[in-house]
């Protein structure tokens, strides 16, 4: 049958000549277009608290409502666990599962105490009644905060169940790339985190 | 316990709606019912509600997208006959709390139901064939991402039966689509499907964007990829870029109606202005989704009907990546009037003017590619010349638009009414048309037939000049879009001209049902047996038709653009080959499971069933993590298998 | 398990090695000690008189895109090399989107809010 592939040619290497990518980098490069995505919904969040902060109708300003001490806090957290994940993900990188374990543990800990502070926080707002309802600000800053800490509460249960599919599989190549989207996904959102305390907290107060 | 669910919300006292949904609900039943005593059911199930096969969910997204077609024209025609008999005295057969639901479901379900479907339907089927691969980059997703669609879909139409749609327009502006001023489900219903059909779009973009740039034959580099796929990558890329801006803009009115919250309200420092802006950052860069793959088709057609290469390739790759870059930085030309001021008013009228360059270094480019070529009038090519008058036409009337003084006059009018069905119809609908000429042949194995297929062309082409152009004039009158009643009476003529282009329009889709028919009826006279009915150039010619599930039993090495013409040109004959054991994704009902959930779950947010959502995410989340636990998902084809099917193949293009 | 190198739909051909940036403890530590400094520092330039008051607004600006570098770099291996061109490509893109939709909301809308007539108080 006839192949339009017999004739010799040369692979035209680089400039995309080379015939379709490994598995690995075929997931890899399609998580990070989801990443982005990811950011641009975050860029109109942003943009939305941007153009909302001043519209405080009257009710608590971020000025008034922001500890930065907690912020300082939880930012060290998430970077911490960001640290950690890298270093978990080296670890699964050279199949150490149980240097993994370690670091997947430390991950989900700082990642929980994050969200713990978090919570405390949105929670005594909504006590002073400062909650979302209250004005467009308020509105646009639990959205913006609270869609970043549902994300850090997605990722932390997935992180769960990877490890679950670590203990049961094994460091397998497909648990790898799971694992490899996993970080992806956890640097993104302390790049995140990054915008969030700047633009929100530090800038918020002055 | 079934929260805003009741007995009334059926539209009892309303015929029209009732007597429509009657019988839609009829129709669907009649087919279920069909389907089951034919025993079709395992093999609808096997062969396409759990296909992965990116040919299978290209076939169903087109299917989808020609069915909401008619949903669509029905509405159009209803709005014709509408506004050309109640003029002055005579209030017409509507009153406008159904004529305002009707052209907001024309809008929502003609863009996001009919034209997206369309083009990414006929993306999925062409490009991992025209790339010389073997499917797209993520398969299960691809299932996932077509029937997140479908459901969209679903719950649209689900509104015409229980309880009433958006009477917001197709953008949902607040405040009118907040709470206060809409507090029924017909907004919900609106946000929700969209949102849901929403995501499968975001995954269809990753996937093709991945797939395009990850996923080639080897020697294909990039400027050896058909210009098919470079529009596609750049359609992809703007899904990618723009979509979750409108999942954003969309969650912000959700929070405003469900929780309360003040993004968009008159109190409590909401701006509404923030809305129009956020949905035309994505609506702008969404009209060119649908556009950029329309030219890629027609680049094709183009090129395999003129008997000659596609002229200045490179400019043509360069003109769609300006088009792509451009196109998300113009959208304030939808708002020109809401007051941002002759500053920002030039800045981006100035763009608005620009990004016209480069679609007409495209136009000039398909000139020159039929200039001496040696051209055959089959259906794909006259929607090709149609195109070129028509969208050019439309074009000039955008460039026209965009100059803000002249966009103060004529915002929200007929006349924009007409520049946008011009580009819409003359540049996306001739677009699909012409591809579902093209590619039929290749999905089904025989061809359509051509003399309905030319009728269908003529009436759709009269039929729009009729019913478009005296739109441009009653604009410049005055006249408005949107209205259900016309105080006017001098305006009638022209909308009675108006309503006879539907009707030529209706007379076209009759021939283009009546095409499907017949050449089903008729196809062993048309069998395409060498699986390259048109001399084709690029490498989808080269398989037959059908391709078998894998594609290419080997995949093809590229040297050149139009790598098919390459091979019969050199005259590449039978050559044995030894063939190897293929590995192809199995099937999944994941896409089907978690669209049936997210019916479920959407329809029970919309009517507030709290305990529904809730078991609608539960089980949508026990759907994922049964998907995401399997490592075995491939299944293999035997190269024994491989080597018969190979065999068995009649010939290879005109070159055998 | 040799075939998850390859996707299932591509056959055995010789296709490009491609190498990630090398990962390693020394690039990980170095990239959170960066980023740490980056955020005491921001967090110092937000509650002192450090810098001119006007510009804190700036310096925190720097100091946050500074410290998604460090992320970019030391956390998710965005290199320089050949493999790394498409993930640079996106980025780019990705970047653009998101400038284009915060600065451009801002502007439009205060031009907006600008001629906006006065809001009854209510």
């Amino acid at each position: 049958m006839a192949t339009i592939g017999a004739v010799p040619i040369d692979l035209a290497r680089g400039r995309g000549g080379g015939g379709p990518a490994p598995t690995r980098i075929v997931v890899a490069y399609g998580f990070w277009i989801f990443i982005l995505s990811d950011m641009v919904m975050f860029s109109a969040l942003f943009a939305a608290y941007a153009v909302l902060s001043g519209n405080t109708a009257g009710g608590p300003t971020g000025a008034e409502l922001f500890d930065l001490r907690n912020v300082f806090i939880e930012t060290m957290c998430l970077l911490l666990s960001s640290y950690t994940a890298g270093l978990g993900a080296l670890s699964a990188e050279r199949r150490q599962p149980g240097r993994f374990l370690i670091f997947a543990g430390l991950t989900f800990v700082l990642g929980a105490a994050f969200l713990f502070i978090e919570i405390t926080e949105f929670a005594g707002m909504v006590r002073q009644g400062a909650g979302p309802s209250r004005s467009a600000f308020l509105s646009a800053f639990f959205t913006l905060v609270g869609t970043h800490g549902a994300h850090v509460a997605m990722g932390l249960l997935w992180l769960i169940y990877l490890v679950a599919q670590v203990i049961v599989k094994g460091l397998r190549p497909a648990v790898l790339r799971r694992l490899l989207c996993f970080s992806l996904f956890w640097h993104a959102l302390d790049i995140v985190w990054v915008g969030v305390f700047t633009l929100v907290y530090l800038m918020g107060v002055q | 316990m079934l929260g805003k669910l009741s007995w009334s919300v059926i539209p009892w006292n309303e015929p029209l709606p009732l007597l429509s949904g009657g019988v839609v609900v009829i129709v669907i039943l009649a087919v279920l019912a069909l389907v089951t005593i034919k025993g079709w059911w395992p093999y609808l199930w096997r062969e396409w509600l759990t296909s992965v096969d990116h040919k299978r969910i290209g076939v169903m997204y087109v299917l989808l997208g020609l069915v909401m077609l008619l949903r669509g024209f029905a509405d159009a025609i209803m709005m014709r006959t509408q506004q050309a008999i109640a003029v002055g005295d005579a209030q017409g057969y509507l009153p406008p709390e159904h004529y305002d639901q009707i052209f907001s479901a024309h809008g929502t379900i003609m863009i996001f139901f009919v034209a997206m479907p369309l083009v990414i339907g006929l993306m999925n089927f062409a490009v991992p064939l025209q790339l010389g691969v073997r499917d797209v980059a993520f398969p299960v997703l691809n299932s996932v991402s077509f029937w997140l669609t479908a459901t969209g879909a679903l719950l649209v139409n689900l509104s015409l039966v229980i309880g009433n749609f958006s009477r917001a327009s197709w953008w949902g502006y607040p405040p009118l689509s907040g709470l206060e001023f809409s507090p029924d489900v017909g907004v919900d219903y609106y946000l929700w499907s969209l949102q849901i059909s929403g995501i499968g779009t975001l995954l269809t973009g990753v996937n093709f964007v991945t797939t395009i740039l990850k996923l080639r034959a080897p020697g294909m580099t990039y400027f050896r990829m058909p210009v098919f796929c470079w529009t596609a990558l750049a359609t992809n890329l703007l899904i990618v870029a723009t979509f979750p801006i409108l999942t954003a803009t969309f969650v912000m009115l959700l929070l405003d109606r469900y929780l309360g919250m003040h993004f968009f309200t008159n109190d409590a420092g909401g701006n509404q202005m923030m809305y129009v802006n956020l949905f035309w950052a994505w609506g702008h860069p969404e009209v060119y989704i649908l556009i950029l793959p329309a030219f890629g088709i027609f680049s094709e057609v183009a090129a395999t009907f003129s008997g000659k290469g596609l002229f200045s390739y490179r400019s043509m790759v360069l003109a769609t990546l300006g088009i792509c870059v451009l196109s998300l930085m113009v959208w304030l030309h939808h708002f020109f009037t809401m007051g941002a001021g002759a500053d920002v008013n030039a800045v981006f009228g100035i763009m608005s003017t620009i990004i016209a360059v480069p679609t007409g270094v495209k136009v000039f480019n398909w000139l020159f590619t039929i200039f001496r070529g040696r051209v055959v009038f089959r259906t794909p090519a006259l929607y090709l010349v149609g195109f070129m008058v028509t969208f050019v036409i439309g074009g000039l009337t955008g460039v026209l638009l965009a100059v803000p003084p002249v966009d103060f006059v004529l915002h929200n009018s007929a006349f924009l009414v007409a520049h946008f069905h011009n580009v819409i119809i003359g540049g996306v609908v001739f677009g699909v048309f012409a591809g579902y000429n093209y590619w039929f042949p290749k999905a089904f194995g025989f061809t359509l037939d051509e003399r309905l297929g030319k009728a269908g062309f003529w009436c759709w082409l009269i039929g729009f000049y009729l019913a478009f152009m005296p739109l441009y004039g009653l604009g410049l009158m005055g006249m408005t879009r949107r209205l259900q009643h016309i105080a006017e009476p001098s305006w009638q003529p022209l909308l009675l001209v108006a309503e006879a282009g539907a009707i030529v329009i209706f007379v076209g889709v009759l021939c283009q049902i009546a095409q499907l028919y017949v050449s089903i009826r008729t196809r062993e006279s048309r069998r395409d047996l060498t699986g390259d009915p048109w001399d084709g150039r690029t490498l989808e010619w080269a398989t037959s038709s059908p391709p078998p599930a894998y594609n290419f039993a080997v995949l093809p090495r590229v040297e050149t653009i139009d790598a098919f013409s390459e091979v019969k040109r050199r005259g590449l004959g039978r050559v044995e080959v030894t063939y190897e054991a293929i590995h192809m994704p199995r099937n999944s009902p994941t896409g089907f499971v978690t669209a049936f959930f997210a019916v479920v779950t959407g329809f029970a947010l919309i009517w507030h069933i709290w305990w529904i959502v809730i078991l609608g995410l539960l089980a949508a989340a026990v759907t994922i993590l049964v998907f995401g636990w399997s490592d075995e998902r491939e299944r293999e084809i035997p190269a024994a298998e491989v080597a018969q099917m190979e065999r068995a193949r009649p010939g290879l293009g005109r070159a055998a | 398990m040799d075939r998850d190198d390859l996707p299932f739909y591509a056959d055995r051909t010789p296709g490009v090695e491609e190498h990630e940036p090398t990962a390693n403890v020394l690039s990980y530590t170095v990239g959170f000690a960066l980023a740490v400094l980056a955020t005491i520092a921001s967090f110092v330039v937000a509650e002192t008189d450090l810098l001119w008051p006007p510009g804190i607004a700036v310096g925190l600006v720097v100091l946050a895109i500074a410290q998604i570098g460090v992320h970019l770099v030391f956390f998710l291996h965005l290199g320089s090399g050949p493999e790394s061109t498409n993930n640079i490509l996106a980025l780019t893109f990705g970047v653009l989107i998101v400038f284009l939709v915060i600065a451009g909301s801002l502007w439009i809308i205060a031009n907006l809010d600008a001629n906006m007539m006065p809001m009854p108080v209510h």
